[in-house]
């Protein structure tokens, strides 16, 4: 083996148990600290029960043409904005790892800082995987039949990772430039934002006037109708929607990627 | 000020006026405490009405105006943006020793409580005119005519009572600007599972509607709505202002009691 290749490799392994011991630390310090958990899985699992519970007879409406059940309809949105709940939350950790000097002392200790955000997306990943099954919980708990089989569910939790990746990116993207908690609304606030920008009670087609045409151009249309289709045994929009997130997922990446780089040059 | 320098004892009206114009100045070059309580209500508000215009046509849904109904979700969310940032202004006075000054001070506590409430209330008359002026805008009736105006702007006041007093009752008992955000989520349970989505008669999910019919916030919003959907419907008006009242009471209560021990710490 070449010595370059051999370099290669013993940097990527590096990287590699880098990203594994912020993932090991962001998700200990997460799961140790019950406010945290409470925050992170309260906010879907209201969305979920007031959604589903207040809004269940928009499905008599006609025109309503979801073949599922209206809490389905709804878990396939929320569980998506769990995802994205999961992410922001990561982007505040890594906020305030920079309050509490730790991500300085990260920079100076780790030469390859993708591995840094890997970290954070371990964390993300985790954190959303955990949010999206108690949700699932809840709303299986809540009467939602899902037709799906295993292989679409699996897909479904792919999309789960996909959104909870680009959230992360987002909001890891304003911490490393920012460098604050204070920062948070700036994170939180068009995620929320581009979530509720979608269909979100109803179909795309029972959408009024503005909404319909935002929702029309949002890319995280084609996900959360993706996620609904899966879950009612169809894979419709599941090619434009990976290929939508797979895309934003680079911006997004490359967005954090520039923040830590910039960061890491001022340590 | 004149009044102390001279080591006279100024009125406690001239107390509160100090105080209030202290608190005012302080929500006015704070851009975020002023526009995120009118700002992201009426995205929501927009949203919802865009979202949820088939809502109107279920049968013995009370309005064919979807903004009539979702304008009093708005009503609260206001309140609730509000009164946290106000009530985490107090803890951090707490916190940093600025209230142990105060004691030093010839001000009584009630002063100082009333300043802080005032300013709350001040910033709540400006946010009631902005949304009845969107809400009108986007067709909107008021179905109680110019009474039901002024009717409006004394349930807001006693909205902002309600909710500001039990985020400064928090902010006193744990001297902490964490604790006091905390509350949001407390409170955003309140708000998601009542009324604010459906009228009660019409929820579907049996356990949602017991949920909504022990939650008071269900009360508050329909007052609110009672003024444009109804006329002058004196049963849901009492409901929501005695709500409001006995909310103020007891939490003002507390904070008065919370405050003399405060403020005793440094005495």
């Amino acid at each position: 083996m070449s010595a370059p290749l051999q370099d290669l490799r013993a940097r990527a392994a590096r990287a590699a148990l880098v990203a594994f011991a912020l993932g090991r630390r962001g998700t200990k310090a997460w799961i140790t600290s019950p406010p945290f958990v409470v925050i992170t899985l309260l906010f879907p699992l209201i969305f979920l029960a007031a959604f589903a519970g207040a809004l269940s007879p928009l499905a008599h409406d006609r025109g309503f043409d979801y073949p599922g059940d209206y809490t389905t309809f709804i878990y396939g949105f929320v569980v998506l904005q769990a995802a994205a709940f999961g992410g922001v939350f990561t982007g505040y950790s890594a906020a305030r790892d920079f309050e509490l000097g730790f991500a300085p002392r990260i920079f100076l200790a780790v030469p390859d800082r993708s591995a840094v955000l890997a970290g954070y997306l371990l964390v993300a990943t985790i954190r959303s995987l955990i949010a999206a099954g108690v949700v699932t919980l809840a709303a299986l708990a809540g009467g939602m039949a899902p037709r799906c089989d295993a292989g679409q569910a699996l897909l479904v939790a792919v999309l789960v990772v996909l959104v909870a990746v680009m959230a992360t990116c987002w909001t890891t993207g304003i911490a490393m430039r920012l460098r604050t908690t204070r920062a948070g609304p700036l994170m939180h606030t068009p995620v929320l934002i581009a979530m509720f920008l979608t269909p979100v009670y109803v179909p795309l087609a029972l959408l009024d006037g503005w909404l319909r045409a935002a929702a029309s151009w949002n890319p995280l249309t084609q996900l959360v109708e993706a996620s609904r289709a899966l879950l009612v045994g169809t894979n419709t929009h599941l090619h434009e929607s990976l290929a939508i997130a797979g895309l934003l997922v680079v911006l997004f990446g490359a967005w954090a990627l520039r923040g830590i780089a910039t960061t890491a040059r001022g340590v | 000020m004149s009044a102390v320098g001279a080591g006279l004892s100024p009125s406690p009206v001239a107390q509160l006026a100090t105080l209030v114009r202290q608190s005012v100045r302080r929500t006015l070059n704070d851009a975020s405490a002023l526009v995120v309580p009118i700002a992201f209500p009426l995205v929501i508000l927009a949203i919802n009405v865009a979202a949820l215009h088939g809502v109107t046509r279920l049968p013995g849904f009370p309005t064919r105006r979807v903004v009539d109904f979702a304008i009093g979700l708005t009503f609260l969310q206001g309140a609730l943006f509000a009164a946290i940032p106000a009530a985490t202004d107090l803890a951090v006075d707490l916190e940093t020793g600025f209230l142990e000054r105060l004691a030093m001070a010839p001000v009584t506590a009630g002063v100082l409580l009333a300043a802080r409430l005032g300013a709350v209330l001040g910033a709540g008359l400006v946010r009631c005119g902005c949304f009845l002026l969107v809400a009108l805008a986007a067709g909107a009736r008021v179905a109680t005519g110019p009474g039901g105006v002024a009717a409006l702007v004394v349930l807001e006041l006693l909205l902002d009572a309600a909710i500001a007093s039990v985020a400064f009752l928090v902010a006193l008992r744990s001297r902490s600007g964490e604790v006091v955000q905390s509350l949001f989520p407390a409170f955003f349970v309140f708000l998601m599972l009542s009324s604010a989505l459906m009228p009660r008669e019409l929820i579907d999910m049996h356990w949602f509607r017991l949920v909504a019919e022990a939650n008071p916030v269900s009360y508050l919003v329909e007052a609110f709505r009672s003024l444009f959907i109804d006329g002058w419907d004196v049963r849901a008006l009492a409901l929501g202002a005695g709500i409001a009242a006995a909310i103020s009471l007891a939490a003002g209560l507390g904070c008065a009691r919370g405050l003399r021990s405060a403020m005793a710490r440094t005495g």
